[in-house]
């Protein structure tokens, strides 16, 4: 029994639990005890995996399994995972159970709610440890669908029309995608649909590679948040549930960049090196973009919604530089970024939850009030700017000096555009800290709130801890990540 | 003659044998042993289910005029089991005082299609082919129109056979057409004389458009939205899978074994109405309120899915097609069963706004309804999902490439209005829902079927090796 089946098998197990719950504590117990499972299973996977790679197993992809599915359409449910999916697994797993937490006093329909977000879940463990196009391709839609329901039955705001938007247009970037896979398929001789054979066989003519590579990085980039398709994101994130929000930009849009790499520059090499210059032009927009459009912005949500697009902009960025250090950066910044936005929004939820709004006019002086809230979203502002010591600094560093390493004049000035957003992140942070947290509470009603509770503070010390460490110690995250990294970089040649 | 020809044809045999019980039944047991009928029958149409699985040989019968192969019986019992759920999930509507009575009638009139519906698969035979069609439409004008004492369907019944009329009348002149300058109506003999003279094209568009009748296509399709909203909603299923999926089936084959010599020329044609079905049908799919004018352009968009599987004429196309109706299959039946049982309940039309807050008073029913959209919307892990993507492979295989992409934008155009549904189930208020009921038990077990039949089709994927191991193309 391959390990890897165990993130698809336990969500599975955690549906059915749900699904007979009767009552509340039930299903709280699931959902704990099926998220804390999967916790220590990645954990326990990232252990293994570096032990692996150190006792000097040097093949691309570990735990490799291949089940025969559909035979005669050469569909296979194969799974494999490299450095790269362990740790986007490891991520997943730490949203999830974070997100358990953050969701812990949700209502009404609490049952249907976790049913849902689990589903998600599943979606999420099942894309990144799958090889195979067409069984990567299914997770991926089986992710984005619940947040149609999570957004439109529990959210806030403009939920409905929210809702609508975000699903349509991911669902209008998985039909590129699907074009984009069908054309890898058929290009590569319509024999296999494992990613590392199709990679390996190299045999997609370059024409067709110039017609798909655009329709597939575009299909994962709707979810990366790629300008111009980065719409939904804000409206999305600002009208979803706390957890909802976490799983989104945490992992979900993870998913765009990590499909990308895996994918559309893997499997279509020589279309992604010449093609590249037209996406970092689009992702250099995202990044500077975001970033001014966070400062207008006086919801708190919308304010880390447009960061996300800034960061995530950065994200693509990086992976189209293809440089090895540039690639390293891309997948420590979607670590960073899935952990820190997490934390972000965790707050910015609980606060929301107290003081019921989230227009930072409305709010002063929240430190008085909460102090244990205020400081983390102090040291989630942190983070979000780059601060030494934090996982935002590592990967920002990474990234920029790789993107610098391309040593021509284009390259370098798009990496010096997208270097202000540094600046321009640390505006729209500061003001917000400045303007919320200090100074005297104005609002009577204000003075009345408390501060966060058990389940909140377990949330945000886990998340935080998670932050310090990979911005502490990140080492041991490029060790894991380098193998997968150098196998996808060396295949993107001129 | 052989007559023991008639016992080969072991579908159409069994088919007529439980067509003369159910008549005998419908004669002399009038009293209280009629509560009896209606399981007797969904019994029947089982049993029937499983006797045409028995022979998948393969023969050809009365000079080659009937034809039989094991990818046909599969198709036989599958439009078989389709009906056995239709007629399970009109267990309530037969139970109202109007119908009660002549139950009978409507069991004879669906198994009376049924038989058209098999000679039409079955057909190698131009001749043998319409009267197939026409056994198929005729009852169905009778089983539309079947709520005679409620307005709109006697003019959904009206409406249908005057179109029905006409798309014979047009299919019967490209039949002509093709015996005149062939000189035979055996498909094999007019496949050799196939030489894509003017005269032949105009033969092949009017062919195509007495079954795109029936397949509801653009532009043949403005009979469907009303009847589909006045035809009593088992009548609604009916006519929305097993009608369209026989129809289709047999589209197939004669474009693949007759009109084979003419492929470009039906590619082409085939091109267009696809297109035109999927977006046309999508766009009116929107502004619908009724739910049953909705099932019917969301039906005339599937339809377009369909056809769009068989522009290759490939075997993979043929597999892919009939895993695509076999799925359909379950969905639409899973939608159409929760409407006629809201309908019963709620002793009015269901709109939109009807489903308001649903999920708060039924939430089984909305779940199961939740599902089949998404299956419909082609959203996984449904079968709709898997179905979807094998038509897109088949197609985008035979070169299609522009097609299918159109095809997908409109998967998400088509996502969009299923959404609605699910948003008026679960998020909009309503003061007044439908009130919390029960169904009957056997409507019951038709809907669990259902719900089977979406989950489990895509994840098993024996069920489309199995297709895929007898289908057959050019």
């Amino acid at each position: 029994m391959n390990i890897l089946n165990l993130f698809v098998i336990i969500p599975l197990l955690m549906l059915l639990a749900l699904w007979c719950s009767r009552t509340l504590q039930q299903t709280r117990a699931a959902m704990v005890a099926g998220s804390t499972l999967l916790l220590a299973l990645s954990v326990y996977l990232t252990i293994d995996f570096i032990a692996l790679r150190n006792a000097g197993n040097t093949a691309a992809m570990l735990y490799c399994d291949s089940w025969s599915w559909y035979a005669p359409l050469n569909i296979n449910y194969s799974i494999g995972v490299d450095g790269i999916s362990v740790a986007m697994l490891l991520l997943s797993s730490i949203i999830v159970f974070t997100g358990t937490f953050a969701s812990w006093r949700l209502k009404p329909m609490t049952k249907e709610f976790f049913l849902w977000y689990t589903l998600l879940s599943a979606g999420v463990y099942g894309f990144f440890i799958s090889t195979d196009l067409f069984a990567m391709f299914m997770f991926y839609e089986t992710a984005l669908i619940p947040m149609y329901l999570l957004i439109g039955v529990w959210g806030s705001g403009r939920k409905e029309y929210s809702a609508m938007k975000l699903t349509l247009m991911l669902m209008g970037g998985s039909a590129f995608l699907l074009i984009g896979i069908l054309g890898i398929y058929y290009g590569s001789g319509a024999t296999t649909m494992n990613i590392n054979e199709i990679a390996a066989m190299g045999n997609i003519a370059r024409e067709v590679q110039y017609v798909f590579f655009p329709l597939t990085f575009i299909g994962f980039g709707v979810l990366g948040a790629l300008f111009p398709f980065h719409t939904w994101s804000p409206d999305g994130h600002a009208c979803a549930p706390t957890a909802v929000s976490m799983l989104h930009a945490g992992v979900l849009m993870k998913l765009g960049g990590y499909g990308c790499f895996r994918i559309a520059m893997y499997l279509l090499p020589q279309a992604a090196h010449d093609l590249a210059w037209i996406f970092i032009i689009l992702t250099t927009i995202s990044v500077v973009y975001g970033a001014l459009s966070a400062i207008s912005q006086t919801d708190l949500k919308y304010i880390n919604a447009y960061s996300s697009v800034s960061h995530c902009g950065l994200v693509l960025f990086a992976l189209l530089m293809s440089t090895r250090t540039a690639c390293t950066g891309a997948i420590l910044q979607m670590l960073s970024h899935g952990l820190m936005t997490a934390l972000f929004f965790a707050v910015i939820g609980m606060i929301y939850g107290r003081t019921h709004t989230r227009d930072i006019n409305k709010m002063r002086g929240l430190m008085k009030i909460m102090p244990f809230l205020a400081v983390t979203y102090i040291i989630a502002g942190l983070a979000n700017l780059g601060l030494p010591g934090f996982s935002g600094f590592v990967a920002e560093m990474t990234i920029f000096v790789g993107a610098f390493e391309t040593d021509d004049i284009f390259h370098r000035t798009v990496t010096i555009i997208a270097c202000t957003s540094i600046v321009i992140t640390a505006v729209y942070i500061l003001r917000v800290v400045g303007r919320i947290l200090y100074g005297e509470p104005e609002n009577e009603e204000h003075k009345l709130l408390t501060d966060a509770r058990w389940d909140e503070r377990f949330t945000i010390i886990c998340l935080v801890v998670c932050v310090a460490a990979l911005g502490i110690a990140p080492m041991w995250v490029s060790h894991l990540i380098e193998g997968g990294v150098a196998n996808i970089i060396t295949n993107i040649q001129p | 003659m052989n007559y023991i020809q008639f016992f080969h044809m072991r579908p159409e045999a069994s088919l007529l044998g439980f067509f003369l019980i159910i008549f005998l039944y419908d004669l002399i047991y009038t009293g209280r042993s009629r509560r009896y009928f209606h399981p007797l029958v969904c019994v029947a149409m089982l049993l029937h289910t499983v006797i045409c699985f028995r022979d998948t040989s393969e023969y050809t019968l009365f000079e080659g005029m009937y034809h039989s192969n094991a990818m046909i019986v599969f198709v036989k019992a599958m439009l078989a089991f389709g009906s056995a759920i239709v007629v399970m999930q009109a267990h309530r509507w037969l139970r109202i005082t109007t119908t009660y009575y002549k139950q009978g009638e409507f069991y004879i009139l669906l198994l009376s299609t049924l038989v058209g519906m098999y000679f039409m698969i079955s057909a190698r035979h131009f001749l043998l082919l319409f009267v197939g069609i026409e056994l198929a439409s005729l009852p169905m004008a009778c089983m539309v129109a079947f709520d005679k004492y409620r307005h709109h369907s006697a003019e959904a019944g009206i409406k249908y056979i005057l179109t029905s009329m006409f798309a014979s009348a047009v299919m019967l002149y490209g039949i002509s057409f093709l015996y005149g300058t062939t000189g035979s109506l055996y498909y094999n003999e007019v496949r050799e004389g196939l030489t894509a003279s003017p005269m032949q094209i105009y033969a092949l568009v009017m062919f195509f458009a007495g079954l795109g009748f029936k397949i509801s296509l653009v532009p043949f399709h403005l009979w469907t939205a009303d009847s589909y909203e006045g035809a009593p909603t088992a009548v609604t299923a009916y006519l929305s899978v097993i009608s369209k999926g026989a129809a289709a089936f047999t589209l197939f084959i004669v474009l693949t074994t007759v009109f084979a010599p003419m492929i470009e020329q039906w590619q082409t044609i085939l091109y267009i109405t696809t297109v035109a079905s999927i977006t046309i049908a999508n766009l009116f799919a929107m502004k619908q309120r009724n739910i049953k004018r909705f099932m019917a352009f969301s039906s005339i968009s599937q339809a377009g899915y369909i056809v769009l599987a068989m522009i290759g004429g490939t075997a993979q196309g043929m597999s892919a097609m009939v895993y695509y109706v076999l799925v359909y299959i379950f969905a639409n039946l899973a939608v159409f069963g929760v409407i006629g049982a809201v309908e019963h309940n709620i002793k009015n039309e269901v709109r939109r706004e009807t489903l308001d807050g649903f999920y708060k008073s039924n939430p089984k029913l909305a779940f199961l309804t939740t599902l089949a959209l998404f299956s419909l919307a082609g959203i996984p892990p449904f079968a709709g999902f898997f179905s979807k993507f094998f038509v897109f492979m088949s197609a985008f295989g035979a070169g299609f490439k522009v097609l299918v992409f159109i095809a997908l934008i409109n998967t998400v155009i088509s996502l969009y209005y299923y959404l609605l549904i699910v948003k008026a189930m679960y998020i909009n208020r309503n003061d007044t829902p439908v009130p919390p009921f029960k169904c009957s038990i056997i409507t019951r077990a038709s809907l669990a079927i259902c719900l089977i039949g979406i989950i489990s089709l895509g994840i098993c994927s024996f069920v489309y090796g199995g297709i895929n191991s007898i289908s057959f193309g050019m």
